[in-house]
């Protein structure tokens, strides 16, 4: 049984804001006037048939794309034109879909490159290497191990993430995704491609990160078991138009969503 | 047997994370440095000394130099040979102006100048990427080389077009110029190459080195985690530079004594990258082997024919010569593309685990 989050609880705090954003590259729109609250601390699925605007959905958020309209309010702020790297100084953490790790480094160094942000000894003593250098890197290399030891990758340390099979390759992009410490983590499909047991381990990482760290997290899943399961609200995007935004109970038995997914009923008038 | 670290256990991050982790690196990098220090000098060959240990050691800082850029950020660069220029210039006037003034401060304050140069030939680099940005660091190569023989005041007007080396002295001994004696100059250079190849090391494994191999895996990424590309390329460019700087500078101050422009042209920017590749992109060590390859192999094989009494012309040695490292470029190639550093590790590998196949 989970506690009530957020949501449930009814507390509405919109960590993210999502007003009226519309998205489009030349003629395809992938996003028409589409609002999306994220609360704090809730697990928030985003769901659609393929080319349903989701993925472009977290790389407005996280400053990927630029909305052509709309506005984006984070942690109380609303933001014009932010890069990605401002997202990230803001705490907005991603994983990708089609893993974005950094293949020639070890497990080890994509996690603490997921610290960068935090580090703060400048180039010179870089350069040295010693003293309060080598100080700050203990220091990280410390809160790097503990994510090490949560998401269970203590073996594969040193090895080089190209060379990990792609279940582990996962579990590193969520563990620099989380060396960042970030507020608001998004989770592209991070269940893409992953057997019954990955899968398993995947979603009690996701919990835990939400119940312990007290992270909010945005994820597109296309598993509706998993969805159902994890996530306090569903969003239900269907080219570009936001169709749904309820409990996950209440979305399985909405009427738009059961005709974006199936189709419409034959013998029944539009 | 021997090569174990079984039984070193490590007991705080620190120790895991230094430099040589295992005993038995220790011991060699001690044995090797005692040899370069100690050893070679006292061997007191001249030709040991002044035609292969400085030229290959001065070689290597340029390998890494240009390693830091492209094996670490990879970036790549064809500006090596301009960039070690601009270092080798750039001593030529702080030294004219300021004559009192240490040489080895010059030598290695006009790294700054080509740290300066570099960054700014790697704006580029924000919007290109790969063989592109090569072409556009060649334009880097090619406009600062037109300097070098057009600009007279950048060989302070010398009717020859060259630099010739002032003799310059630290503590009474003479360290440039034709009075210097080799070994003087090998312990200055290789001073200086054992100094600056740790910092980099050093660099490479702490956050700008894990800055530079995000951006080069995965740039989209490294932007994701809150890294600016725009700073950490030109960081690269700059540190790059930086190192090619000061290896111009000791080739021409502390080898040949006097240069022409046509030692900083495209030749050496390509024979650097060579260097790179062979040696192994993204491995300090990797840039020792591959200027020894290119550098060291040509004339150990010019040698072999003499020592086995083979009546051979010079001329028919030099073309063999160059026929055997193509051949061996190629092979090592094939048989490695991740470089002979790769070759290495995997010999440590099968030696930690000898003798049992794994």
């Amino acid at each position: 049984m989970r506690a009530p989050s957020a949501h449930e609880a009814g507390l509405g705090a919109a960590l993210l804001a999502v007003e009226d954003v519309s998205l489009s590259f030349g003629g395809v729109r992938a996003l028409t006037n589409v609002s999306v609250n994220i609360h704090k601390g809730e697990i928030l699925a985003i769901i659609g048939p393929n080319g349903a605007g989701k993925t472009s959905m977290l790389n407005v958020i996280n400053g990927f794309y630029q909305p052509q309209s709309g506005r984006i309010t984070f942690k109380g702020e609303e933001r014009r034109m932010m890069r990605p790297y401002e997202a990230a100084q803001g705490g907005i953490a991603r994983t990708f879909q089609n893993l974005a790790l950094f293949r020639g480094m070890t497990t080890l160094d994509n996690i603490m490159a997921g610290r960068t942000l935090k580090m703060r000894r400048g180039f010179f003593w870089q350069l040295l290497r010693h003293g309060p250098a080598l100080a700050e890197e203990v220091e990280h290399r410390r809160v790097v191990e503990e994510i090490i030891d949560f998401l269970e990758i203590a073996a594969i340390r040193k090895v080089q993430v190209g060379r990990l099979p792609y279940g582990l390759q996962k579990r590193v992009e969520l563990g620099r995704a989380l060396a960042m410490e970030p507020d608001l983590l998004l989770l592209d499909e991070p269940m893409a491609g992953m057997n019954l047991e990955e899968k398993e381990d995947m979603s009690r990482f996701i919990i835990d990160v939400n119940q312990h760290y007290g992270t909010t997290i945005a994820l597109i899943e296309h598993d509706m078991g998993v969805v159902m399961d994890l996530s306090d609200r569903v969003v239900v995007l269907d080219y570009g138009q936001k169709i749904a935004d309820a409990t996950p109970d209440e979305v399985k038995r909405d009427k738009n969503v059961i005709r974006a997914y199936l189709g419409e009923p034959h013998g029944t008038s539009t | 047997m021997l090569y174990r670290e079984v039984g070193q256990y490590k007991t705080n991050y620190a120790a895991d994370m230094a430099l040589f982790p295992i005993l038995q690196d220790r011991i060699g990098i001690a044995v090797i440095l005692a040899i370069a220090f100690v050893l070679i000098p006292l061997s007191g060959n001249d030709f040991l000394l002044n035609a292969v240990m400085i030229p290959f050691l001065i070689f290597a800082l340029a390998a890494i130099g240009l390693n830091l850029l492209t094996g670490y950020c990879g970036q790549l660069s064809l500006g090596t040979g301009a960039f070690m220029g601009v270092g080798a210039y750039a001593c030529l006037k702080l030294t004219t102006f300021f004559p009192n003034v240490n040489i080895i401060v010059w030598i290695i304050a006009s790294g700054f100048f080509s740290a300066a140069v570099g960054a700014l030939f790697g704006l580029p680099s924000l919007r290109i990427k790969g063989f592109y940005l090569l072409v556009a660091t060649l334009a880097a190569q090619f406009f600062l080389e037109w300097c070098f023989i057009r600009i007279p005041w950048l060989y302070n007007n010398v009717y020859s077009g060259n630099i010739v080396v002032p003799s310059r002295t630290l503590a009474g001994v003479p360290v440039t110029g034709p009075t210097a004696t080799s070994l003087t100059r090998y312990l200055v250079v290789l001073s200086i190459v054992v100094i600056m190849t740790w910092v980099a090391s050093n660099l490479v494994r702490g956050r700008i080195g894990r800055m530079w191999m995000a951006v080069r895996d995965m740039d989209l990424a490294a932007e994701l985690i809150g890294i600016r590309l725009l700073r950490t390329k030109l960081l690269a460019f700059a540190v790059s530079s930086f190192y090619c700087g000061v290896a111009g500078a000791m080739l021409v101050f502390l080898w040949y004594g006097g240069a022409e422009p046509d030692v900083f042209n495209v030749d050496q920017s390509f024979i650097s990258l060579f260097m790179v590749i062979i040696g192994g992109l993204g491995t300090m060590i990797g840039s020792f082997f591959g200027a020894a390859l290119i550098y060291i192999l040509p004339i150990a094989l010019r040698e072999v024919p003499a020592a086995l009494g083979l009546p051979l012309y010079p001329a028919t040695v030099e073309q063999l010569q160059f026929v055997i490292v193509g051949v061996l470029i190629i092979v090592f190639l094939v048989l490695e593309p991740n470089g002979l550093a790769r070759l290495w590790q995997i010999g440590k590998q099968k030696l930690r685990v000898w003798p049992f196949p794994y």
